[in-house]
C-alpha cells in the first residue's frame, strides 16, 4: 500500500510531462485519482509575475472564514495536524499582539483587538532564510517566491532561527499518521526536513491562484508587486496596509488592511 | 608510538571502558532519535535549537582556548608551557571532534549531510563554521602529531610545522568568531543581534577553555608522574583570571546597552534569563547560580596569593567552568529563541534521551582525549627518563 503510493507520486510526474493520465490506470489505487491528475495541458498556461505579493483585509475575516482559509492549504498540501509545541502549520492565526509585535500598542481599537490575523511565510524580498541555508534546499526563485527543496534539506534548522517571522515548521517525526485525508497529488514530508508555506507554487504553475486565496472569497488578494495594474497594487494605492515587523529589514511579500 | 595507547595500566584500560560503556548507552538512545526523529528532545517550533548546538558552542571554545599557550610559547618563546603545549593541541583536537559530534546528532537528515559540501554555500556561515572546523582539526593534528613525534625522536620539529603553527593561532580565533557569526547576523533574535558577540565568545573560550585543561592537567598531574611546571600553572591561572574579567564586563557592556537604551526587545531576553518573562522563570536559577558562580570564582582568582594556592585555584576553576558552561551552554541558546517572534515564551529544557546523547558525543571526547594524553605523557617519561640524551 505504502509502497504503491510512492510510486504513483513518481509516476505523477511523468505525467505532468505529458503522459496522458489514463494511462496509468494499471497503478490500481493510483486509478482512482489518475482522473484528477493535472497534466501537460494543465501546466501549459502558467501565471507569473516578477514580485509575487498578497494582500490581507483582515477585516474581512471571521471564525469560519479562517478555518476555511487555513484547511483549504492545510489538506492541499498534507500538512500534518500535530498537537503541541512541536506542531507544523503553513498558515495561521495571532492576535495583533503576536502578529505586529514592533507595533506595541497601547489602548488598540477594539476592532483590531479581537481581530484574529492570518500568518504564514511572507515571502521576503531579502530572506534571511535563503541567506542562512546551508544547502540552497531554501531558495528564492526569480518570481520572489521562497520555496523549499525538502530533498536538499538537511534539518539543520538554521533557517528557522533566522526567520523572523516564525514562519518555518520542522518534522521532529514522521508526518504521515497526522495527516487525516492524504492528498495524492501532493507529496508529504519526510521527517527531519523543515517546511513551509510556498504561496502554491504548484498552483500558479498551472495558471491557478493560492488556495488560500481562492477560498478567501476576496479577502486575500494575490497578484504582481511590480505590475502598477495588478489587484494587489490597486489595492495598496487605496488602503493603508502594514507589514510585519519591517525594521528586520527583510521586506516581507504580505501586506496587512486592519 | 600510536602502540603507547595500546598498552597500560587497568587504570587506563577501565577509564576508556567507562568511556565506551557511556557511548554506548547514548548510541542506543541516539538509535532512537534516528528513529523516531528529533521528536524525543525537548525541541519545539519555536525552539529549534537547543541543547545540541548550546554544547558545539561551549566547545568550540574549548577548543579554540589551546591558542592561550600557542600563542605565548611560538610567538614570545615563553618556554614554561613547553610541557603543555602538546597537551592543550590535543584538548583542541578532542573538542573539536566533539564539536562535530554535537553537529551530527543535531540535523534531522544527517545521512544527507555531504549536502553542505555538495552544494557548498558560501552566503551561508554554517558552511563556513563546517570549514573552519574541519580545518582546525586537521591543523591540529598535523601539529600536534609532528611535533611529538619529532621531540620523541628527539630531533627538532621539521620547519613546515612553523607556518602551520603560526595559521593555527589566527585559525583558533576565526573558529569562534565564524560561530558566534552563526548567530550574531540574524535579525529578530535580539539577544544574539549584538557586535559584541564574536568578542563575548572569545573571551568565555580564553578563560573557560584553559580553566578546564588546567583541570585536566592537575588531575594528570595526580594519577601519573607528569607535572605541567609550577611557573606555566601560575600563567595559565593568570591569564584564565584576565579572561575572565574581560568576560564579565562584557556581559555588563549588553546589560548597559540594553537597559541603559530601555529597548524592549533588547531587554526582554534578559529579563528572561534573570527574572523570568510572563511568569516563564524556568530559566532563572540557573542565570543566578552561574552569576553567583562565575563572581565568587573571580573573588578567589584576582588576589595571587590564593590564585597560587591549589586548595582554592581548584574549587575556583570548577566554579567558573560551571558557570561559563551555564551562560553559554543554557543560557545563550534559550534567550536567543527567548521570547519568540510572536513575544511569547514556550519552555524548552532538554529531555532524559537528548541528555544521554549529548553525554555519549562527551564521552567520545573522554576517550580521544585520554589515548592521546596517554600517547603524550608516556612519550615525555620515557624521553624524560633517559637523561644524559
Ligand atoms: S517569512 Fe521567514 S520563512 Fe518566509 S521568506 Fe521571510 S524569512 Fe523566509
Ligand atoms: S533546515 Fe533545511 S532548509 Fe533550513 S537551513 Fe537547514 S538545510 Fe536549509
Amino acid at each position: 500500500m505504502q509502497s504503491s503510493r510512492r510510486d504513483f507520486l513518481k509516476l505523477a510526474g511523468v505525467s505532468a510531462l505529458g503522459l496522458s493520465a489514463g494511462t496509468l490506470g494499471f497503478l490500481g489505487e493510483g486509478a482512482q485519482a489518475a482522473d484528477a491528475l493535472p497534466n501537460a495541458t494543465n501546466f501549459a498556461k502558467p501565471i507569473t509575475a516578477k514580485r509575487w505579493a498578497m494582500v490581507i483585509d483582515t477585516a474581512k475575516f471571521d471564525d469560519a472564514l479562517i478555518a476555511k482559509v487555513i484547511d483549504s492549504c492545510h489538506t492541499a498540501h498534507n500538512v500534518p495536524t500535530i498537537p503541541g509545541k512541536q506542531e507544523i502549520k503553513w498558515i495561521w492565526t495571532e492576535e495583533f499582539h503576536g502578529t505586529f509585535t514592533s507595533e506595541r500598542p497601547v489602548h488598540l481599537a477594539d476592532a483590531q483587538e479581537h481581530r484574529k490575523y492570518l500568518l504564514l511565510c511572507n515571502h521576503c524580498e531579502n530572506p534571511p532564510c535563503v541567506r542562512v541555508c546551508p544547502t540552497k534546499a531554501t531558495f528564492k526563485n526569480k518570481e520572489g517566491l521562497v520555496i523549499m527543496d525538502y530533498h536538499r534539506c538537511i534539518g539543520c534548522r538554521y533557517c528557522m532561527a533566522g526567520c523572523p517571522y516564525g514562519a518555518r515548521s520542522f518534522n521532529f517525526q514522521d508526518p504521515e499518521k497526522f495527516v487525516k485525508n492524504m492528498n495524492l497529488l501532493y507529496p508529504h514530508r519526510t521527517r527531519g526536513v523543515v517546511e513551509k508555506c510556498t504561496f502554491c507554487v504548484e498552483k500558479l504553475a498551472q495558471g491557478l491562484m493560492p488556495n488560500c486565496v481562492q477560498a478567501s472569497g476576496g479577502a486575500m488578494v494575490f497578484g504582481d508587486l511590480q505590475d502598477p495594474n495588478s489587484p494587489v497594487r490597486k489595492i495598496l494605492k487605496e488602503k493603508f496596509a502594514i507589514r510585519r515587523n519591517p525594521s528586520a529589514g527583510t521586506e516581507p511579500g504580505v501586506f496587512y488592511i486592519l | 608510538m600510536i602502540e603507547k595507547a595500546l598498552k597500560g595500566s587497568p587504570r587506563y584500560f577501565g577509564a576508556l571502558m567507562v568511556f565506551l560503556a557511556i557511548m554506548g548507552i547514548g548510541g542506543g538512545f541516539y538509535l532512537v532519535q534516528l528513529n523516531q526523529g528529533l521528536m524525543i528532545t525537548g525541541l519545539s517550533r519555536d525552539v529549534s535549537w537547543g541543547f545540541y548546538i548550546a554544547q558545539f558552542t561551549y566547545m568550540v571554545g574549548v577548543a579554540a582556548s589551546a591558542v592561550m599557550l600557542v600563542l605565548p610559547y611560538y610567538f614570545h618563546h615563553y618556554k614554561a608551557y613547553s610541557k603543555m603545549i602538546i597537551m592543550g593541541e590535543f584538548l583542541a583536537i578532542a573538542a573539536v571532534i566533539m564539536c562535530l559530534g554535537f553537529i551530527v546528532i543535531d540535523i534531522g537528515q544527517p545521512q544527507r549531510m555531504l549536502n553542505v559540501l555538495i552544494n557548498s554555500t558560501p552566503g551561508s556561515v554554517l558552511f563556513w563554521d563546517m570549514v573552519v572546523l574541519n580545518g582546525y582539526l586537521i591543523l591540529n593534528a598535523v601539529i600536534g602529531w609532528t611535533s611529538l613525534m619529532a621531540y620523541w625522536k628527539r630531533v627538532s620539529p621539521p620547519t613546515w610545522v612553523k607556518p602551520l603553527v603560526y595559521t593555527s593561532i589566527i585559525w583558533a580565533f576565526s573558529i569562534h568568531t565564524v560561530t558566534a557569526f552563526l548567530y550574531a547576523g540574524l535579525p529578530g533574535r535580539h539577544y544574539w543581534l549584538t557586535a559584541i558577540l564574536a568578542a563575548r565568545f572569545l573571551s568565555s573560550a580564553f578563560c573557560s577553555g584553559p580553566s578546564i585543561l588546567l583541570l585536566l592537567m592537575l588531575l594528570a598531574k595526580k594519577l601519573t608522574k607528569f607535572d605541567p611546571g609550577n611557573e606555566a600553572i601560575k600563567s595559565l591561572s593568570t591569564t584564565i583570571t584576565y579572561a575572565m574579567c574581560v568576560n564579565v564586563f562584557f556581559f555588563l557592556l549588553e546589560v548597559f546597552t540594553a537597559f541603559y537604551s530601555n529597548m524592549p526587545g533588547h531587554m526582554d531576553p534578559i529579563l528572561f534569563l534573570f527574572s523570568g518573562f510572563e511568569g516563564h522563570t524556568y530559566m532563572t536559577p540557573f542565570m543566578w547560580t552561574a552569576a553567583a558562580l562565575g563572581l565568587t570564582s573571580l573573588f578567589l582568582l584576582i588576589p595571587p596569593k590564593w590564585r597560587e594556592n591549589r586548595d582554592i585555584l581548584v574549587p575556583a576553576l570548577i566554579m567558573l567552568v560551571i558557570g561559563t558552561w551555564i551562560d553559554k551552554g543554557m543560557g545563550l541558546i534559550a534567550a536567543g529563541f527567548t521570547p519568540n517572534p510572536f513575544e511569547k515564551v514556550t519552555e524548552y529544557l532538554p529531555t532524559g534521551p537528548e541528555l544521554m546523547i549529548a553525554l555519549m558525543i562527551y564521552a567520545v571526547g573522554g576517550f580521544v582525549l585520554t589515548i592521546l594524553w596517554k600517547i603524550a605523557l608516556e612519550v615525555r617519561a620515557e624521553v624524560e627518563g633517559e637523561p644524559g640524551k
